[in-house]
């Protein structure tokens, strides 16, 4: 360990939820806001140890909703901020994402996905909240996920996560399944000098001529003022121009703003998508897989390559924007797609429309059983 | 009178005026709490660009456009959470809430009493109209019992809440009662809140005549006006739990007044300890 | 009830109370007669014209009785009234 009590530089032995912890405060994280909830919650007891070692503020807030506004609030005052909960809590912040969203608030919210729908089964795994990242808040709005499948990409990923939401003004979630956020593994966090961070980009016009949704540049992003910097500028969750004045009455406006935050994340879409690809190249069936899940369909790979059979993985990453131009490519060759998920039928959906005419079988999990690397290759040798 | 057209209304300068004129009724009430905030602002020489006005959803939620401050019109009921992630993040900025009763003790009501709790420097300014306006007048959190509205067709079935009873259980340093008539004293009080460190309530009776007014008999913004001068009774520092809200009777004044540590004196506080190493 | 004893200031004679020059800017103004009801004074009423939001702004009656309280301005809901105090030489 360094003297940067931020940046853990060195070999630790942590859990995905603390190296997730470990990855906010290292990407500059400052500001946290959560509410206790399994199994999510020793990520905001890691903050409240952390942060006040480094100045940042962990503040506990009375529910999720509030959670989120915090962080949206902290956001637009200058800090990076985080807030982390499980499926419950993630229904109750979807109006405040899309507040985000639409306001185009840089800030990280971790969803440590376990059974639902409802209170569901607290401690075990899922992965029935992808399609809630995407559609949870109305209306439309394009989004980031990402999706780690180990405690060091727990940490990797959401410093991506924090640099992405910096670069595209955009609310990032970062889906990690409950095994993936209670495993424990060995995590090498670099020195702080490695750790590639993305600041917001800033205005550089005079307080007068600041338009604060105006963007700049082919990314559609606006630079983004904030609080107490004297731009003195006005932001609205109701449908606004580039000066943030509400328009609501105006479909021209409506069309424009609703567009660019689309546009934004669709026209980036190659620049912030990341999957793995393994073992593809002369694939005849391949798996596409994320999060722990992943894990059991590249061991379900290997044992297939042993026995003769050309099969390959495909995992998703980056979950939104999704992956479609791989899957499709992977389609094109691939005669069969295995998908095997920790719900009863989501990303699958995905696949099957970005990948057309492939054949697609769907292995649905739930409970706590995770999928083993035999059921997978049960189905791929059965090709 | 108006010999110079060009003369400028002196509180233009702390309005956005290409929004003006507003989206408020005739005799509608919210008008009066903007003037009275920006002119405490102004009396109190305040830097504007130190200031965020943070406002939920409702009529009242629209002002957050209007104040040439920064500001930040939320979703509804969220206004107070939001701007506790803004005030702990700037602790340098002053940072005022300003909506309804609606959405601040409805939909909103859990962030209030926990924001008043945590006595976190947050001031909070509450436009009661008692009722839903922005939706077209339905009951509410301070709709008087048997009052009409859209949804209390047969009067009001509900008990209100007493908002400045509420503030102070919950724990806010200061809390006060006006109504939009007694415009000079609430400036006065907003002006003593704004120099107050901590969780402050200035709750202020304002007349909505045509959403709710006609429907209770006062048809008119004067009506309306002229039933708070004549219920209204200023009793500073009484009880704020007998402080009642009914037709015949309305007590207003200043009912608490106190220092209590804020929530981002001992948060900075611990910060300092903890990064001394003295942390538990 | 006790008896009040109102006390003639000394200073009385001299005292010029400050003098208003009224501005009212009528297109904002949405009709709801408070500026007019609660003048002390009474310095304003009820205009015939109709402004472009189909109300009567307000007009001034008299302005001479106007002492700057500005008590209008403050209760004005649409910032559609304001008095600016008159220089005093020799004329107030």
């Amino acid at each position: 360990m360094t003297g940067n009590k931020a940046v853990l530089t060195g070999e630790h032995f942590l859990s995905g939820d603390l190296a997730c912890a470990e990855g906010a405060i290292a990407a500059g994280c400052r500001f946290f806001a959560g509410y206790p909830i399994t199994p999510a919650t020793e990520i905001a007891e890691r903050m409240a140890l952390r942060l006040p070692e480094i100045g940042g503020i962990y503040v506990q807030m009375e529910d999720e909703l509030a959670s989120m506004a915090a962080i949206i609030g902290a956001s637009y005052a200058g800090l990076k901020s985080m807030t982390a909960t499980s499926g419950p809590g993630f229904s109750l912040m979807q109006e405040n994402i899309g507040l985000a969203a639409m306001t185009e608030a840089p800030c990280v919210v971790v969803n440590v996905m376990r059974g639902g729908p409802s209170t569901g089964q607290p401690t075990k795994p899922g992965q029935q909240d992808v399609m809630q990242a995407r559609w949870g808040s109305h209306g439309d709005y394009e989004i980031i996920a990402l999706s780690p499948n180990s405690v060091q990409e727990a940490f990797d990923l959401t410093v991506e996560a924090f640099n992405l939401s910096e670069a595209y003004r955009v609310p990032v979630i970062l889906l990690m399944d409950e095994t993936v956020a209670h495993m424990w593994e060995k995590v090498v966090i670099p020195p702080a000098e490695e750790i590639r961070l993305v600041n917001r980009k800033k205005p550089n016009v005079p307080p007068g001529e600041y338009a604060p949704f105006k963007p700049e540049g082919e990314d559609l992003v606006p630079p983004m003022a904030c609080f107490g910097e004297g731009y003195r500028f006005h932001a609205t969750g109701l449908t606004h121009d580039e000066f943030g004045n509400p328009k609501t009455d105006s479909p021209e406006a409506q069309f424009q703003l609703v567009s660019r935050l689309c546009e934004k994340i669709r026209r980036n879409a190659e620049n912030i998508i990341k999957t793995e690809k393994v073992m593809l190249d002369d694939a005849e069936v391949a798996v596409i897989a994320y999060g722990v899940v992943s894990r059991s369909a590249l061991s379900a790979v290997k044992k297939a390559r042993e026995k003769g059979i050309k099969a390959g993985l495909l995992r998703l990453i980056t979950l939104w924007p999704f992956p479609e131009k791989q899957v499709a490519e992977l389609a094109d060759k691939a005669k069969l797609i295995v998908i095997p998920e920790l719900n009863y039928g989501q990303m699958v959906r995905e696949v099957e429309r970005a990948a057309k005419e492939a054949s697609i079988r769907f292995l649905p999990k739930l409970g706590e059983n995770l999928h083993t690397p035999g059921e997978i290759l049960e189905v791929l040798e059965a090709k | 009178m108006t010999q110079n057209e060009n003369l400028a209304h002196p509180m233009e300068v702390f309005l956005r005026k290409s929004r003006i004129p507003h989206i408020w009724c005739s005799g509608c009430g919210n008008g009066i709490i903007l003037h009275s905030f920006i002119q405490a602002v102004k009396e109190l020489e305040m830097d504007s660009d130190k200031i965020a006005v943070i406002s939920g959803i409702g009529c009242i939620g629209r002002v957050a456009g209007y104040v040439n401050m920064d500001s930040f019109h939320t979703t509804h009921g969220r206004a107070i959470a939001f701007a506790t992630g803004v005030k702990l993040a700037n602790p340098e900025l002053t940072v005022v809430v300003i909506s309804g009763d609606g959405d601040l003790f409805a939909i909103g009501g859990n962030h209030f009493i926990h924001a008043a709790r945590r006595n976190i420097d947050i001031k909070v300014i509450c436009a009661n109209n008692f009722n839903y306006g922005m939706t077209g007048g339905q009951q509410g959190p301070t709709t008087p019992l048997e009052a009409y509205t859209t949804t209390s067709p047969y009067g009001n079935i509900e008990h209100p809440f007493n908002l400045v009873s509420l503030a102070a259980a919950s724990g806010a340093t200061y809390v006060a009662r006006w109504t939009t008539l007694h415009v000079r004293r609430l400036t006065a009080s907003i002006q003593k809140m704004l120099q107050k460190r901590g969780f402050g309530f200035i709750e202020v009776i304002s007349p909505c005549p045509e959403i709710y007014g006609r429907r209770n008999k006062m048809r008119t913004g004067l009506e309306m006006m002229n039933w708070l001068k004549k219920v209204s009774v200023i009793e500073n520092f009484s009880d704020p739990a007998k402080a009642e809200v009914s037709r015949d009777r309305i007590i207003i004044g200043e009912f608490v007044d106190m220092e209590k540590p804020t929530f981002e004196s001992i948060l900075y506080q611990t910060i300092k300890r903890v990064q001394e190493g003295k942390g538990r | 009830m006790p008896v009040r004893i109102w006390r003639k200031p000394l200073d009385l004679e001299k005292a010029k109370p400050p003098r208003g020059e009224i501005h009212i800017i009528k297109d904002r103004c949405k009709g709801c007669g408070y500026c007019i009801e609660y003048c002390p004074r009474r310095v304003l009423e009820e205009s015939d014209e109709i402004n472009k939001r189909g109300v009567h702004p307000p007009k001034v009656e008299e302005e001479s009785k106007c002492v700057v309280c500005s008590f209008c301005t403050a209760v004005c809901p649409d910032f559609a009234i304001f008095v600016v105090e008159k220089p005093c030489e020799g004329g107030c």
